[in-house]
């Protein structure tokens, strides 16, 4: 049996630090991706006539009923047969983004047709569009409504982001499995990389609450 | 523009929500400066009149003009859209339950409308709400969300957003109908106060006394038709109308 040593973690901290950096870049950008895509998905559900709204439910329907790493697989191993070529990171960003996008397209949904109508009077009747009185009024209130789902979702994301190193992003989980390939070391290498991703997560739940508490002086 | 084209004016207005027809053929019109009162008992058809003058009901036959420009018009799509939020931003609108954007200041929400659809910029959008806000005497809630005002101070702010797309004429829906009863005179005040300025109002309300006091003209509406219109003083004192009588003493003893 061999004893535990996490001494061999510090020759590969730059390393790790580096597959982190990737864990949040990655993640941001999905996030970003999945919040603009929630947001779209949702109007178009509500508001788009059937030849759009068909094919946006259909597309959810689908991404909603199938594992994410099946989708991954499929953006950039599958896509090329039909000639288009992702690179790596972005199929990571585009499934992970999408994956997402789904269920916080979900949540959007019901958050802007929970906002009363009035809202809607109020704003139409001053001169504004539909799609002005979309974006200036209802779907501002709907995020701030649906906020703590939607940020249940982003710490999901996080978490789920450690999928795209089956696709060769040398991200968290990727670089931990490749220290441990050369030092033998799973188990060091494991909990360091949890520390990581919890820490990641305190940080991202730092900035859900500080949002939260910014949204929560309008009440 | 001649002299004599109404501020607002409509022709056969007809409206059905399916079988129900609740608008069955009404004419009037508003001459600039004009304070007209709708009055009437619950599903009467007054509210659905007044939506119907900015469009938030459509009607199904008839015709709105204001200030001598179609507001009806028969098209579709885009066109109809430009069309149609052109038109409301000529006419102010209050509701029975504010419709203030929680989410924005008492500010942002007066210069919403100034900035993104005039494109104002936000200092004199800034300049411009104060201005309104001290007219109906919240200088100092600028800056508070509409979270923290009472029905009547909402009511107030809701009355200066509209204000702040200067209208050419300003719709009020029951304005005061919400709000409790010792919240309703400084609502009242503001309205009165406009009244002094000339603006141009519809207004529909339950209030006989403030109807009586504050409008040149009253129209009585019973089951979607008109059953009598005239000054205020005919109307509340001297009404031909058994109808109206009956409803007056209901009304006028409450």
């Amino acid at each position: 049996m061999q004893g535990l040593d996490f001494t061999v973690l510090v020759e590969y901290l730059p390393f790790l630090a580096w597959g982190a950096w990737w864990t949040a870049l990655i993640s941001v950008l999905a996030g970003f991706l999945s919040f603009g895509m929630g947001v779209v998905f949702a109007v178009a559900l509500l508001y788009a006539p059937a030849v759009i709204r068909a094919p946006v439910a259909g597309f959810m329907w689908l991404f909603m009923g199938t594992p994410l790493l099946l989708q991954l697989f499929l953006i950039y191993f599958g896509l090329v047969q039909i000639g288009i070529d992702i690179p790596a990171i972005w199929s990571g960003v585009i499934g992970l983004g999408l994956h997402y996008a789904v269920y916080n397209a979900d949540i959007l949904r019901a958050g802007i047709a929970s906002i009363d109508k009035g809202q809607t009077e109020g704003s139409r009747s001053l001169g504004f569009g539909r799609l002005q009185t979309l974006r200036y009024v209802v779907v501002p209130q709907a995020v701030r409504l649906t906020l703590p789902p939607i940020g249940s979702n982003m710490i999901a994301l996080l978490k789920e982001s450690s999928l795209v190193s089956v696709i060769g992003i040398a991200e968290l989980v990727n670089a931990a499995q490749l220290g441990i390939s050369s030092t033998f070391r799973p188990f060091e290498f494991y909990i360091a990389v949890a520390a990581i991703y919890y820490l990641l997560n305190l940080l991202l739940e730092g900035v859900l609450a500080l949002i939260e508490k910014r949204v929560e002086a309008t009440k | 523009m001649t002299q004599n084209t109404p501020m607002v004016e409509v022709r056969n207005a007809r409206k059905s929500f399916g079988h129900l027809e609740v608008l069955k053929g009404i004419d009037f019109s508003v001459g600039k400066g004009q304070i007209f009162a709708l009055i009437g008992p619950s599903g009467s058809g007054k509210s659905t009149l007044l939506r119907s003058i900015n469009q938030l009901e459509t009607l199904n036959e008839g015709e709105v003009w204001l200030d001598g420009e179609r507001v009806n018009l028969d098209i579709q799509g885009m066109a109809y859209e430009r069309h149609i939020n052109h038109v409301r931003q000529q006419m102010g609108m209050v509701f029975q339950h504010f419709n203030l954007f929680p989410h924005l200041t008492v500010l942002e929400n007066i210069t919403l409308g100034p900035i993104k659809l005039k494109g104002m910029a936000k200092a004199e959008a800034r300049e411009l709400a104060c201005d309104l806000l001290a007219k109906v005497g919240l200088a100092d809630k600028v800056d508070v969300y509409p979270s923290r005002l009472s029905g009547g101070q909402k009511q107030r702010v809701a009355i200066a957003r509209a204000l702040a797309m200067k209208p050419k004429v300003m719709l009020f829906d029951e304005a005061t109908s919400a709000l409790d009863p010792e919240l309703v005179d400084e609502v009242n005040a503001v309205m009165k106060q406009l009244a002094a300025e000339h603006m141009t109002m519809l207004i529909v309300t339950h209030e006989m006394r403030f109807a009586d006091e504050v409008s040149d003209y009253v129209i009585f509406m019973d089951g979607g038709v008109v059953v009598e219109e005239g000054p205020p003083a005919q109307l509340f004192r001297n009404p031909r109308q058994e109808r109206t009588r009956q409803f007056l003493r209901k009304h006028l003893s409450a």
